[in-house]
């Protein structure tokens, strides 16, 4: 595997480690953040940041090909 | 006729014109009418995906869960972002091998993939059979939403059989264009509703966010932690439901499906980059079922949280508007799962074991009689006996998740066997059954689904490398 897709596998792999098997350390109220428990602040956060990871790993993907096949293929 | 009357008829009727005009224009082969001929930009296919999975379920469980259950219903913000990832690495290539071989829906991959049509077949019978109590929840949520909405005036029964007839009058001219442009209507009034709601009472009955928590938490300081209030959801069974449905959420058939819709394969990845977003007005949603803990303590059904809370804090005709809102948010889903469960029945089942030699347009003139026979069934059930499907719907979720490692390891491994995803499959689907119609979910803490699934990827890679191994 390319260097680079596994670097994008790692940044998707960053919700599964944050929204799934950091629960048991991160369930509870206080401290409480911008108004919300911990938890759920937590959660909303990872849920708002995917789309920033997501992002970082297409750009690190695209890299790897030319840039014309970018649009169709 | 009263103002919340008029917006509430005045949508359902808009939303039915919007669908039936967005496939005037075209020529409808099988091609366009399942998969959109492959031509939806960015902003269609974000519709259609937006669409089908706000369902009335995001709208009156996730608030109803919220009241009911508390913490649990967190999962449901975890876990459409835990698919929108997966959907990142996984439908691009899923994409390109349905543009190649011009693959319409999740069975004709399985045909494909495995060279099998028993395994197609099998695949398709699951599918529709998940497929249909979900469809009877989408028309019972939409019953009960325009009844509460408009305060009695319109029974459930008569806005089940209004609003599933216009869209199955909109499914069949249309197709899959229609469900994806009434989508619009569906998904701006949705936002509104759920924003206004979902930031307006905390507001008006706590005077914010924070002192709506702050109250709650003073009160019932379990309520917002995981296992919540209900002792079997703890956090080991969050953490494998959010897995699982998870993984389970692109299974779907019409999910699925959905995705061959899309123009490019650059199309899907940036649809995966934005759709966890559209996670966040589900936090709106979550608000207002705490709060209405908190302002109607005591309510029978949990699930009437949401429209409960409107119907005291706001006046008749932005009920009406909530209403209407969510009689659109059970068409639009509704109407992809009539279109999927139709192509399934004439494509992969009646063509693929009756008339292996039918040509395409007699399959999709049977995918259109079959949105009819599809449409009338659902009415019947949702009618007649809304009970009768309700073991079908505790095991939807569990069903369609066993497709992941036979969709997964078709895509990604080249030692996969077609004899080890079936046996697979079906022990998945087989442990599903037993553990849940057993009264074994949660087992062990664990949900059930995701068991079946454990077993199910270890009998699928298991066989896979012993088969391979052994004919080397």
């Amino acid at each position: 595997m390319r260097k680079r897709s596994r670097l994008a596998l790692l940044l998707g792999a960053v919700p599964f480690l944050t929204l799934v098997f950091a629960l048991p350390f991160v369930n509870r109220v206080e401290p409480v953040i911008l108004g919300f428990p911990f938890i759920l602040f937590w959660i909303v956060g990872w849920v708002a940041l995917t789309p920033v990871l997501l992002f970082l790993a297409d750009r690190i993907e695209r890299r790897d090909r030319p840039p014309d096949d970018s649009e169709e293929q | 006729m009263s103002p919340a009357l008029l917006i509430i008829f005045g949508t359902i009727g808009a939303s039915s014109l919007v669908g039936i005009y967005a496939g005037r224009r075209m020529t409808m082969n099988l091609e366009n009418w399942t998969v959109g001929g492959r031509r939806f930009g960015v902003v269609l296919i974000w519709l259609l995906m937006a669409g089908e999975v706000y369902t009335t379920f995001t709208f009156l469980g996730a608030s109803g869960w919220a009241y009911g259950k508390g913490a649990p219903t967190y999962y449901i913000l975890i876990y459409g972002t835990l698919a929108y990832t997966l959907s990142f690495f996984i439908l691009p290539k899923l994409w390109r091998l349905g543009k190649r071989h011009g693959l319409h829906t999740q069975p004709d991959f399985f045909v494909k993939t495995y060279g099998s049509r028993p395994l197609g077949v099998f695949v398709a019978v699951v599918g529709i059979l998940s497929i249909l109590p979900y469809l009877q929840l989408q028309l019972a949520g939409l019953g009960m939403i325009v009844e509460i909405a408009s305060e009695g005036a319109i029974p459930a029964k008569l806005a089940i059989v209004l609003a599933f007839v216009l869209t199955c009058a909109f499914v069949y001219t249309s197709g899959i264009r229609g469900s994806a442009w009434v989508s619009v209507i569906k998904d701006v009034m949705m936002i509104a509703a759920v924003a206004v709601v979902g930031l307006g009472v905390p507001r008006i009955h706590f005077g914010g966010i924070g002192k709506m928590f702050k109250a709650l938490i003073a009160r019932m300081p379990d309520h917002l932690v995981f296992p919540g209030a209900a002792p079997p959801m703890d956090v080991l069974w969050v953490m494998s439901t959010v897995l699982l449905t998870g993984m389970g959420f692109y299974m779907w058939p019409h999910i699925f499906g959905s995705a061959f819709s899309a123009k490019s394969e650059r199309i899907i990845k940036r649809n995966a980059i934005i759709m966890p977003l559209y996670q966040l007005p589900i936090l709106f949603v979550l608000l207002v079922g705490f709060t209405a803990l908190l302002v109607l303590p005591g309510l029978k059904n949990p699930d009437s949280a949401f429209l409960a809370l409107v119907q005291k804090t706001y006046p008749s005709w932005f009920l009406g508007f909530v209403g209407a809102a969510g009689a659109v948010t059970a068409m639009v889903p509704a109407s992809i799962l009539v279109l999927f469960a139709s192509t399934l029945l004439a494509k992969n089942v009646y063509q693929a074991v009756f008339d292996p030699g039918a040509s395409e347009e007699k399959v999709m003139r049977l995918s259109r009689a079959m949105v009819i026979v599809i449409t009338a069934a659902a009415l019947v059930l949702a009618l007649f006996f809304p009970n009768a499907l309700v073991n079908l719907l505790l095991i939807g979720y569990d069903g369609v998740s066993q497709f992941f490692p036979g969709v997964v390891l078709g895509l990604f491994w080249k030692k996969v066997s077609r004899a080890g995803v079936f046996a697979g499959l079906a022990a998945g689907i087989s442990v599903a059954a037993v553990l849940v119609f057993g009264g074994h979910d949660p087992f062990l803490g664990l949900n059930a689904g995701f068991v079946a699934l454990a077993v199910n990827s270890v009998i699928a890679v298991g066989l896979s490398l012993f088969l391979s191994r052994r004919r080397r």
